[in-house]
């Protein structure tokens, strides 16, 4: 029996206890297609994944999996390579501490009678890495290589046990654009040796580039499945949201523009050259550059994180000295670090331990704690985020990511700070999320935080933002007012960062 | 980056050249360490650079060796063994106490390694299938091991009647000790298992990252219980060599060894978050701890001192391969 698709997965279910991740889902990739699996987090894509790599099992009954018209069963790691099933994650799954050859061969090392042959994997390894066309020397450690060569190692991997099909989840989440372009080169040509693709991605300029299809999961259903070029950015989003794309930055209304709040007058350090600007009550100041522009330098410097050589402080009008995190908390100064994993959450810990840290003075003495106070303040917040959770006691670890980000933020809000930094607060996480991060700006805008909105997609910056400071090398190379009746231009912002002068 | 591959891609004498040069690069802490002592140890005392004084050394580092080879092994899959000085006392008890009643020198050497094989199976099963931490399983352990050491001897030393078997640890052979060829070959043994196996390949890639080694396809439960069977074998043999050595099978015996195995293995380059390591590197290690415990007999410091010193030196060591790590990742 012979089938045009490579793979068919036709009425696949998963039952999680409780929870019902993914129901009747129907999949068809032809060999050669570079098919496109969107969704916010957990619509199920994951799952489905694993489900197809053998990782999990799927509900008895009529699921089936097809391998070129062939019903087979994966139920290991192993079953889905042998079916040809590769599948990259997220996380890069090499051992960084061996070589790249090690790596390849890894869990099919060559052979010499009872012994490891070293010269025959190197010599097949460099052959198939010189093939594609990579500069990879195959005796190097994965350690000392980019990311983006570690990603290729993987792919690579994948094409020397003969996989015929590749899934690829969000493989650019941590590359720089001339990294994308070699991955889409290496794509082109998996897909010109009929190798198929499943590509998880949440940027849509990359779906719309790569992608042959694109199916679209919401709640662990399937919404649909159609050619890329009958799909259009708005149509996908609100697919994959369910509603349409004008609600995800729609304003209630906007407060008045206070007083200056913040003023940062000639701020100069090791990243800065010389920063001012000033940030007003209830204004949402957007902050643009390209990376190593000093946006996230300024922050860490009002903050107290990195000292500074000179420049001045003035918070409503009056002279202050930030030193440390501490100082800044005490002058109503709130931070949202960009790398909310590594530098804003205690992930093991609850989500009341996590909201409640910078403000024990307020419920407790030098022993013992006021239960009660405590919880005033927890339940404030859980309540004004709408944050999903089973309790205040779930460890963070285990929220999604616009979730984590809403702890986050509520954490800073308990100081009841004036001013706000939020780092990349969208960084990661999914488009019905964002929208709630957004209209969370919007509403502490409304409250009167003066807030400093730093992010590197255009689209959230234009379409928060009352002002727009644009940064290049250390100095604020431009200012734009951005209000809703007369948006700033891409162009502009973009001409402003690489530095060309107003 | 491009000159390397110059390097590498050369004829094989340059390229033996570049892996020496490579090995003394990576290991150059430990190497200046072992030459810095020497030349001290040399010069301020009289004793320690004659021929027997060297042999004795050898001989001093003949039971920390093996238990640090055994130690490598497992910190290279990612773990540790806290029990490996337990397992060499009840494991010399048991020889001794085979031999006296009885069973051939053969018998009771191979029956003892196997006992070490059990207790390391029991320590990688725990381990490997329910996920505890390796620390807290190894050190309950290393009690209940101690613990049953004390209760099949009632807590006193069996002294060993046979000739043979006390003479295969104290005597020599073409004028160096029986126990240092003992090491030698283990470490040969080792090395092969290590270097040219898939096992060994696949050690290092579990300890380097479980899920990338679980993703290929590699049974990461079998991998880690045979690193420690293998380290509880060596502890075995330690625990035999050194029990023909005191003539007898001794309760007490390798008591707090731990400590020295797992320095002499960091000391040589292991890592402790696991797959990095080598056994030479770890001999390295072994022979700093023991001219280092041999020259401040001689230079007369007082036992409490000397624990004072090593704990500086192996905090140095390690501190500077840090260090050095950090630089070269920038």
């Amino acid at each position: 029996m012979s089938s045009p698709y490579f793979l068919e997965m036709t009425n696949i279910s998963k039952t999680f206890p409780g929870a019902k991740v993914l129901d009747r889902i129907d999949i068809r990739v032809k060999p050669g297609e570079v098919r496109a699996l969107m969704g916010e987090n957990g619509a199920g894509k994951s799952t489905l994944i694993k489900i197809l790599g053998g990782i999990y099992s799927m509900d008895p009954g009529d699921g089936e999996i097809r391998i070129n018209g062939e019903p087979v069963k994966i139920n290991s790691v192993q079953d889905a390579k042998a079916n040809g099933i590769s599948i990259i994650h997220q996380e890069i799954s090499l051992a960084d501490n061996m070589t790249v050859f090690d790596n390849l061969f890894m869990g099919a090392e060559r052979m010499k009678s009872l012994f490891i042959d070293d010269k025959r994997m190197i010599r097949e390894a460099q052959k198939v890495i010189d093939d594609m066309d990579m500069q990879i020397n195959v005796r190097t450690k994965v350690s000392e290589l980019s990311i983006a060569k570690q990603q290729m190692v993987e792919i690579t991997r994948a094409i020397m046990f003969n996989a015929r099909l590749i899934v690829m989840d969000e493989p650019t989440s941590s590359l720089t654009s001339v990294e994308i372009e070699h991955l889409f080169e290496q794509i082109a040509k998996l897909k010109a040796q009929g190798i198929a693709i499943i590509y998880i991605s949440h940027r849509m300029d990359e779906i719309f580039r790569i992608a042959d299809s694109i199916s679209v999961l919401r709640d662990g259903h399937l919404i649909g499945t159609d050619d890329a070029c009958n799909l259009s950015q708005n149509k996908l989003v609100s697919m994959m949201v369910g509603r349409e794309i004008n609600e995800v930055y729609h304003r209630e209304s906007r407060p008045e523009i206070g007083a200056v709040t913040l003023e940062v007058k000639h701020f100069k350090n090791k990243y800065l050259k010389d920063v001012s600007f000033q940030l007003r009550k209830g204004e949402i100041l957007g902050f643009s550059g390209l990376v190593g522009a000093g946006r996230s330098e300024t922050a860490r410097a009002i903050f107290g994180i990195d000292p500074l050589q000179s420049g001045e402080l003035l918070i409503e009008g009056k002279p202050v000295r930030i030193r440390s995190a501490r100082d800044a908390i005490a002058n109503g100064i709130g931070f949202v670090p960009e790398n909310r994993k590594l530098e804003g959450l205690f992930l093991t810990g609850s989500i009341e331990d996590n909201m409640t840290y910078p403000v024990l003075e307020k419920f407790m003495g030098i022993v013992g704690m006021n239960q009660a106070k405590r919880q005033a303040i927890v339940d404030h917040h859980v309540h004004d985020l709408a944050i999903k959770m089973t309790s205040t006691k779930q460890a963070v670890g285990q929220l999604s990511g616009g979730n984590q980000q809403k702890v986050l933020v509520s954490k800073w809000l308990a100081t009841e700070p004036k001013i706000l930094i939020l780092d990349e607060p969208t960084r990661g996480i999914d488009v019905g999320a964002k929208a709630e991060i957004y209209q969370l700006i919007f509403a502490l805008a409304q409250q009167g935080i003066a807030i400093m909105l730093i992010s590197s997609e255009m689209d959230e910056i234009i379409n928060l933002s009352d002002r727009i400071i644009v940064m290049h090398e250390g100095t604020v190379s431009g200012e734009v007012d951005n209000i809703p009746e007369a948006r700033a231009s891409q162009e502009e912002i973009m001409w402003l960062a690489s530095g060309g002068k107003k | 980056m491009k000159k390397n591959e110059a390097q590498r891609n050369d004829t094989p004498l340059t390229q033996g050249a570049y892996w020496g040069l490579d090995y003394l690069k990576r290991n150059a802490g430990i190497l200046i360490a072992l030459l810095v002592l020497t030349v001290f140890l040399t010069v301020a005392t009289e004793n320690f650079a004659t021929p027997s004084n060297l042999l004795t050394v050898l001989r001093q580092i003949c039971t920390n060796a093996l238990l640090a080879f055994g130690m490598t092994f497992v910190l290279i899959i990612g773990g540790i063994d806290l029990t490996v000085g337990s397992v060499l006392g009840a494991c010399g008890v048991s020889v001794v106490m085979l031999i006296e009643s009885g069973v051939p020198i053969a018998g009771a050497v191979i029956l003892s390694l196997l006992l070490g094989a059990v207790l390391g199976l029991i320590n990688g099963c725990i381990i490997a299938f329910t996920g505890m931490p390796p620390f807290i399983v190894t050190l309950s352990m290393m009690e209940v091991i101690r613990g049953f050491a004390y209760i099949i001897t009632d807590g006193r030393s069996v002294s060993c009647t046979n000739e043979s078997f006390n003479a295969f640890g104290n005597s020599y052979f073409l004028g160096i000790p029986v126990p240092v060829y003992i090491v030698f070959f283990a470490m040969v043994l080792c090395s092969v298992i290590l270097y040219r196996t898939k096992f060994g390949r696949r050690m290092y890639a579990v300890g380097g990252n479980v899920n990338a080694a679980r993703f290929t396809g590699i049974n990461t439960k079998s991998i880690t219980i045979r690193a420690y069977v293998i380290s509880a074998v060596l502890s075995a043999l330690a625990g035999i060599v050194l029990a023909s050595r005191m003539y007898s099978g001794q309760p007490t015996a390798g008591d707090g060894y731990e400590s020295d195995a797992i320095a002499a293995a960091v000391l040589g380059g292991t890592s402790f978050n696991g797959g990095i390591g080598t056994l030479s590197g770890t001999l390295f290690g072994a022979l700093v701890i023991g001219i280092l415990n041999n020259g401040l007999n001689q230079l007369r410091v007082t036992s409490y001192m000397q624990m004072v010193i090593k704990g500086i030196v192996i905090i140095l060591a390690v501190g500077i391969d840090i260090f050095k790590n950090r630089r070269r990742a920038k």
